[in-house]
């Protein structure tokens, strides 16, 4: 029996449901390529001061290293931001963060450029 | 933002600058290893040499050998490397022998499971 027909979200929706809407294979070459979006947008912070939280809740400070594919973070000149609570971190001074534990990423203020954010994001959302 | 070719988007964070140092390799289950890095892959698996555990209870620690040890990535949260030259602990931290340090393990599970059954008992009072 023939499988029916998707039909891809149209664009009086946002850009949320567009996402949110549109085929499997097509969704996942979107999420690639936001990934991708973000890869690019690591590499251009590194050399900058960034507090990485991750999911145990360690809040660790330090200067953006490298960043990969997977968005591994490697951190440079390390500090952890409650040393007394996390003892065994003390003479870390370097470190590699896997991706799949990080929670936040927080950035300094000047190190974003919304509007070049914004329009890289809706360019790669709308397939362009 | 650089434009990204094709070949750019398979770089990775080597963990190939931490071989053979000495690491601090925090778990997800919260556990401390440390140990000499000998090997690694995309996925940060790591095999470590003359692994030992450091447990913390407080202000007490102890350091459990454990020998060569193969980690799955997927447990991995970070990586460190320890400075050599600073100390790895607090100076009034003690250490205390393995069976001193598993009864103090025992005392503090307990503590926070009696403090969770008391909660849930007052949550279940429902006092204000």
């Amino acid at each position: 029996m023939p499988k029916k027909p998707r039909t891809p979200s149209t664009t009086q929706f946002s850009d949320q449901i567009l996402i949110a809407t549109k085929p499997r294979k097509l969704h996942l070459l979107l999420v690639r390529r936001i990934i991708v979006l973000f890869f690019s947008y690591f590499k251009d912070l590194v050399g900058r001061e960034v507090t990485v939280e991750l999911k145990n809740d360690l809040a660790i400070r330090g200067t953006l290293h490298s960043v990969d594919q997977y968005l591994n973070i490697k951190l440079e000149n390390t500090r952890v931001v409650d040393q007394d609570k996390y003892p065994h971190m003390l003479s870390v001074r370097n470190c590699f963060i896997r991706g799949s534990v990080v929670r936040y990423v927080q950035l300094p203020p000047d190190g974003v450029d919304i509007e070049l954010l914004h329009d890289a994001t809706r360019r790669e959302a709308r397939g362009g | 933002m650089p434009y990204l070719g094709p070949e750019d988007i398979y770089l990775s964070t080597s963990l190939a600058s931490y071989l053979d140092r000495k690491l601090l390799v925090l778990l997800r289950d919260s556990r401390k290893l440390m140990g000499t890095l000998r090997s690694f892959d995309q996925f940060a698996n790591a095999v470590l040499e003359g692994a030992c555990e450091r447990v913390i209870v407080g202000d007490l620690y102890c350091d459990i050998p454990l020998g060569l040890y193969v980690i799955r990535g997927e447990n991995v949260v970070l990586i460190g490397e320890l400075d050599l030259e600073r100390e790895e602990l607090p100076p009034h931290m003690t250490r205390v022998s393995v069976a001193e340090i598993r009864r103090a393990q025992k005392a503090e599970r307990e503590a926070t499971d009696l403090k969770g059954t008391m909660r849930k008992r007052m949550e279940f009072l429902d006092l204000d």
